[in-house]
């Protein structure tokens, strides 16, 4: 099978080599026949070039009308972009997802006018180690924007955050952007079990890397970090938009694959108390969204590879990705974009590498998915 | 070299097969070839009738090659194969396991076959059964099968999951994108595969990914991990109904 079929991955690399090797020494005729040639194999695919990347609107005038009546004086509209789970190793072993992160950061500094910061959405690594993050850290490194890191439970389980935290500081911390107070969370803690059954680190990281295995616990923010989270919020109006980042999902999705949090309603009823919550998400690896009360949830893509739905448990207001090509490494992976409007509600654009983009607006959420309907999938999960 | 050991089986023996070495870990399961018995051949006019063990063996004068016994006959040489084995391993209690009774729950109708089980070292019933070799076993029999079974699923999982037995070059296994084996769906093939431009089965499909995302050697068809991940796959999907062809 291998001579005969090729991936798109491969056939992509070959022809792009091939590209490359015409192009070196070509005079100038030929290399303006060629540039013809490869725009038009682009357009011949639907494609407009940069076509990995869409701008969205950013401010939209008909919601204007509600500046200040949120009592957020000073806030202002801003777009904020995303990578995240990148699950890295290092260079020497796998470049297939390095190959992916760079696509990432390459898509963002890519955006015209820049994004006011950039959030890293956590498992920068697949195993934690030290080489891993550095990796990771270096790549991210070429973002043109300020980059906010979130840690993921793919950094944490090897050293219990040593080296992350080391690299990149506290993985809990809050700062204000333009009106709204901005959160991030160590959301993916889990009580020990790795002592009694006397794992190495390399063990524990191991079974907390795979989503499978009945072994490890859930993930949990913690008595401590959410003692934290209400003293936080205690010195923010009750009126100032929340934008909480949180490696797991902040609510219960699917328990036998860790799509989960254990204590998700101890913090939803922390944050609920604010008149305006939105929080984002990694570790899900799809188009998701859920909206609990006044608490509006997006899940973010990961660069590395798309998971599937789980069987059971998808929030309703949920429409689902397009299954993902098998043979298309980027397919069902990518990055987005955030717009905190004006009138305190965040939108979302899920930029999906091969595909168009789909915004989900936050009046889908808000409205319980009467208006804004994103696209329905041709095909949904089997 | 001529064996009969069907007819050994159809007059209630195979619990012999009992004594086979467990296998806990299920990797022999997923060997691709089957046990072999090495019995000598027989003499010219003779039959040589070995008995599932595998090593105890007659040899049956007067029998052409082809040729069947009669009940009486085959009763005398099996009778005489059980003796030679009961000699040979005093310590053996065989028969125990034939004495233990089924449990209630096992005549319930969903197991109609409870009514054909054979009793402890005889034929069963044969007003209440067909005569057929499954009509002869007992439900441990079922509960041994089970746990090869589940052995043979277990292997596939330990595959599955780990990148070194999977063969990847840049640390990748199955489960990082398929958890349970979710989105792999073996009930919609074969199908056509677009992308590969022919009617593709499921292992066409696990060594694609084992060639492209895993970065690994494509599996011969009769590797003991290509039949153990199949089953670990196909065991995710119990219940799931068959659709052939389905996009």
């Amino acid at each position: 099978m291998a001579a005969r079929h090729k991936s798109v991955e491969t056939r992509f690399y070959e022809d792009r080599d091939r590209v490359l090797r015409a192009l070196r020494n070509c005079d100038r005729r030929t290399f303006l026949k060629l540039s013809a040639a490869t725009m038009g194999a682009v357009m011949a695919k639907g494609l407009v070039p940069p076509h990995t990347f869409q701008l969205i609107e950013v401010a939209n005038a008909a919601v204007d009308k509600n500046w200040g009546t949120h009592g957020a004086q000073g806030s202002a509209p801003f777009r904020f972009a995303y990578i995240s789970d990148a699950h890295l190793y290092e260079r020497t072993l796998n470049q297939r997802f390095i190959r992916a992160i760079v696509k990432a950061v390459d898509d963002v500094n890519a955006l015209d006018p820049q994004p006011d910061f950039v959030l890293y959405g956590g498992d920068l690594a697949q195993l934690g180690s030290p080489g891993q993050l550095e990796t990771g850290r270096q790549i991210l490194g070429n973002l043109k924007a300020p980059v906010k890191m979130m840690v993921g439970e793919h950094d944490w389980f090897l050293d219990l955050g040593e080296k992350w935290q080391e690299l990149f500081g506290p993985p809990t911390y809050s700062f204000d952007w333009k009106g709204v107070h901005v959160v991030v969370l160590q959301s993916v803690y889990e009580k020990d079990f790795w002592t009694a059954r006397k794992m190495t680190p390399a063990e524990r990281m191991q079974t907390v890397a795979g989503l499978d295995n009945a072994v490890q616990s859930r993930f949990e923010v913690g008595d401590a970090q959410r003692e934290w989270l209400k003293n936080d919020l205690a010195k923010v109006s009750k009126s100032t938009p929340l934008l909480i980042f949180s490696h797991s999902p902040l609510y219960k999705y699917y328990r036998p694959w860790n799509f989960w949090t254990e204590d998700a309603e101890q913090v939803q009823a922390i944050l609920k108390q604010h008149e305006k919550v939105t929080v984002i998400h990694g570790h899900t690896h799809q188009m998701l969204f859920n909206q609990i009360g006044n608490i509006s949830f997006y899940g973010m893509l990961s660069t590395a590879w798309p998971w599937p739905y789980a069987p059971e448990g998808l929030p309703k207001l949920t429409v689902q990705m397009n299954r993902a090509d098998p043979f298309d490494q980027f397919d069902g992976c990518g990055d987005g974009e955030f717009t905190a409007r004006t009138d305190q509600l965040v939108d979302t654009v899920y930029n999906l590498w091969d595909r168009n983009p789909v915004t989900v607006r936050a009046d889908y959420l808000v409205s319980g998915g009467k208006v804004d309907r994103p696209p329905a999938p041709q095909f949904a999960s089997y | 070299m001529v064996t009969v050991t069907a007819a050994l089986v159809a007059i209630g023996l195979v619990t012999l097969r009992y004594l086979a070495a467990a296998d806990p870990t299920g990797v022999a399961q997923a060997q691709s070839s089957l046990p072999a018995h090495s019995v000598p051949s027989a003499s010219r006019g003779a039959v040589v009738v070995e008995l599932c063990d595998g090593v105890t063996h007659t040899e049956v004068k007067g029998l052409k090659p082809g040729q069947q016994m009669t009940r009486a006959q085959a009763l005398a040489v099996t009778g005489q194969l059980m003796a030679e084995w009961r000699r040979k391993h005093p310590d053996r209690h065989w028969v125990l396991a034939q004495n233990d009774q089924a449990s209630p729950s096992a005549s319930s109708p969903e197991n109609p076959a409870r009514g054909n089980i054979a009793g402890p070292g005889e034929t069963a019933n044969t007003k209440s059964q067909q005569g057929d070799t499954y009509a002869s076993f007992h439900e441990r029999d079922f509960k041994v099968w089970q746990a090869q079974t589940d052995a043979f699923v277990n292997y596939g999982n330990q595959v599955f999951h780990s990148a070194k037995l999977l063969g990847s070059t840049i640390g990748v296994s199955c489960d990082m994108c398929h958890p349970n084996a979710a989105n792999t769906h073996p009930e919609t093939y074969p199908k056509y595969q677009e992308q590969l431009q022919r009617v593709a089965l499921l292992r066409d499909m696990i060594d694609w990914c084992i060639e492209n995302p895993i970065k690994g050697k494509t599996l011969d068809p009769n590797d003991p991990k290509m039949r153990a991940l199949e089953a670990y796959i196909l065991a995710q999907r119990k219940g799931v109904a068959l659709d052939y062809g389905k996009h």
